[in-house]
């Protein structure tokens, strides 16, 4: 793979750089829309994490002045419910953009259940994070395994971290209200409250789970994999490290 | 009982005059939040409309209830609800015992079929065939359905009847069973508490005879008008929560202060009742009042909700009691230790990898 110097059309090219020289590969895959909502919602995710937990688990005290001159709980909680809207609305747009942006702006949204291949290919990309195959597949999209990943974590996980959340910020917001309307059936499956938080609760750990897993593994893959990761959420191009075949 | 008599005549023979009847009317209109249009309303309900029968059974509970009813003050139990209803059959209240009560009972359900109130205290257990709960010699379960098949509509008095309260908690040996869940075909209105206000169980009674149906019911069948909101939207100490000022330990500074009880486990912001509003024991006050957190009595299953002094309900799984933060934490540690783990291993291959390359190169 190594070229001439000649070949490598920069500057500053040093001669121990050559034996890393090689051609890559770019595909986009990642529109614009796609890369602003992964961010968007990361940050959101962020700010929902910390400020529901604190909202479980008050921080102590404040003491800045009277009652009616602070409200430190209210900022938490406003933050709490901003950034679910934010996250509300984006998914609703990351759900728009399945129908109208590119081929892989719908991969969030299925598992190919019923082919064979793909459970092949899963497997295939267990052994590789198990430390039995040599290299894994290239893939241009999410990976088999990440794919799975992705929609029992973000795209199922979200949802009913969206339906818990709103249906606990209709008891706010009463009767009457959007919120209310939309999405206080889901009382009915609880009855107490009490319930739903708990259940919403356990959610914020199940994404939070993810989140670990989702960079280390961005991170890990972008170094010992055979293409890109952490860029193309950047970019949008996936650019691959070799021409090879799988 | 060939004619049954109207309210007004009741209370005018008990001696009460007009003014104060009057007076009733407008403090029962206020208790339902029903603007002065509706004091001549109620005044002339109560002026023509015969007595409508009730016939209040009790299953496994504890009495509650009825002490908490007879203690009304907006309408005044003493005399004036006594009267108003015409409580046909009710262990506890009434007179007559043994055979006699039980007569009073088939005699009202023969009169009034289809026109009268059931009103139940507690709940059937269902086990072993109702044998747990014996009512005149026989299972309660059998009187309850015997009683609600003529009724016009049934009142579920308190958390015993309307979710099943401490006897049904986990693992509720007796299958202690909610009313609606053993009558299907009736009308319920739960009216959950344990007890519920005694002016929440006058104000319902009162709503459904002056208007002749049932008031605006919630989702899970409550009366909206004081289960509609919750006790932490309207709790005197609200200004404390959004402050982030809360009690941390009993008795500490806070406390004293009076400040918001939610660190100690109130249930106030999952409780949706009317404690905060109406009060108890005449208005004087209400737990929170008091010093002490909601227990989120009048909520479905309050019992299996964990502790009464922590927010985070504890999940039993494996016989081990966590909460949602314990559960949560286990598994990122879990998982995060993998990962560390993990990229070790991914570091070591990866170093071998190369000097591999190297050798081979």
């Amino acid at each position: 793979m190594a070229t001439a110097t000649s070949d490598v059309h920069a500057h500053g090219v040093a001669p121990e750089d050559l034996a890393t020289v090689s051609r890559q590969t770019s595909v986009y895959v990642y529109e614009a829309p796609m890369r602003i909502w992964h961010w968007v919602n990361a940050l959101a995710i962020v700010v929902l994490c910390l400020t529901g937990y604190f909202i479980g688990s008050p921080p102590p005290s404040a003491q800045i002045g009277e009652a009616a001159e602070q409200f430190v709980f209210g900022y938490i909680r406003f933050a709490h419910f901003a950034a679910g809207w934010v996250l509300a609305i984006g998914f609703l747009g990351r759900i728009y953009w399945a129908f109208f942006g590119n081929h892989h702006a719908r991969q969030l949204f299925y598992v190919p259940f019923w082919r064979a291949a793909y459970w092949k290919e899963v497997l295939v990309e267990i052994r590789w994070y198990l430390f039995l195959e040599r290299e894994p597949k290239k893939y241009v999209g999410h990976n088999p395994l990440a794919q799975l990943a992705m929609f029992f974590f973000i795209t199922l996980g979200v949802s009913f971290m969206i339906v818990t959340g709103m249906a606990l910020y209709a008891e706010g917001a009463q009767e009457g209200s959007l919120a209310h309307d939309l999405f206080g059936w889901v009382h009915g499956f609880t009855w107490n409250s009490q319930r739903l938080h708990t259940l919403h609760h356990l959610g914020m750990w199940w994404i939070l789970t993810f989140m670990i897993i989702h960079i280390y593994v961005a991170i890990r893959e972008d170094i010992m994999s055979r293409q890109s990761i952490v860029s193309t959420m950047i970019s949008g191009h996936r650019t691959f490290k070799d021409d090879r075949d799988d | 009982m060939s004619q049954v008599e109207t309210f007004y005549e009741v209370m005018r023979k008990q001696g009460i005059t007009r003014r104060s009847f009057m007076k009733y009317c407008s403090l029962t209109a206020s208790a339902l939040g029903l603007g002065p249009a509706f004091v001549p309303k109620i005044a002339h309900a109560m002026e023509t409309k015969p007595r409508t029968p009730v016939i209040w059974v009790n299953g496994l509970e504890c009495t509650c209830c009825s002490e908490s009813f007879i203690r009304g003050a907006h309408p005044l139990a003493k005399d004036v609800v006594l009267s108003m209803i015409s409580l046909d059959y009710s262990h506890t209240l009434m007179a007559a015992a043994g055979h006699a009560a039980e007569a009073a009972l088939e005699d009202t359900i023969q009169k009034y079929k289809g026109n009268y109130i059931l009103a139940v205290e507690g709940n059937p257990p269902l086990n072993e065939d109702g044998m747990f709960c014996i009512v005149g010699g026989k299972p309660f379960v059998e009187q309850l359905r015997h009683a609600a098949k003529d009724a016009k509509a049934i009142i579920s008095w308190g958390a015993c009847a309307s979710y099943g309260c401490v006897q049904a908690a986990s693992p509720n040996p007796t299958r202690a069973t909610p009313v609606h869940k053993v009558i299907t075909d009736k009308p319920i209105i739960k009216v959950p508490g344990c007890p519920p206000i005694a002016e929440v169980m006058t104000g319902v009674i009162t709503y459904m005879l002056t208007f002749d149906r049932l008031p605006e019911l919630d989702r899970q069948g409550r009366p909206a008008m004081f289960y509609g909101q919750r006790i932490h939207d309207k709790c005197y100490r609200r200004p404390h929560f959004d402050a982030g000022q809360f009690v941390e330990a009993w008795d500490d500074e806070n406390a004293r202060k009076g400040y918001c009880l939610y660190k100690m486990g109130c249930k106030g912001p999952t409780t949706y009742n009317a404690c905060s509003t109406v009060r108890w024991n005449e208005g004087t006050s209400f737990p929170i009042q008091s010093g002490h957190g909601c227990i989120g009595c009048s909520e479905d299953g309050f019992w299996d909700q964990g502790s009464f002094y922590d927010r985070l309900t504890n999940i039993k799984a494996f016989g081990v009691e966590a909460n949602a933060d314990q559960v949560g934490l286990t598994a990122t540690g879990v998982v995060g230790g993998g990962v560390a783990v993990h990229a070790a291993i991914s570091a070591l291959k990866r170093a071998q990898k190369k000097t591999q390359a190297k050798v081979e190169g």
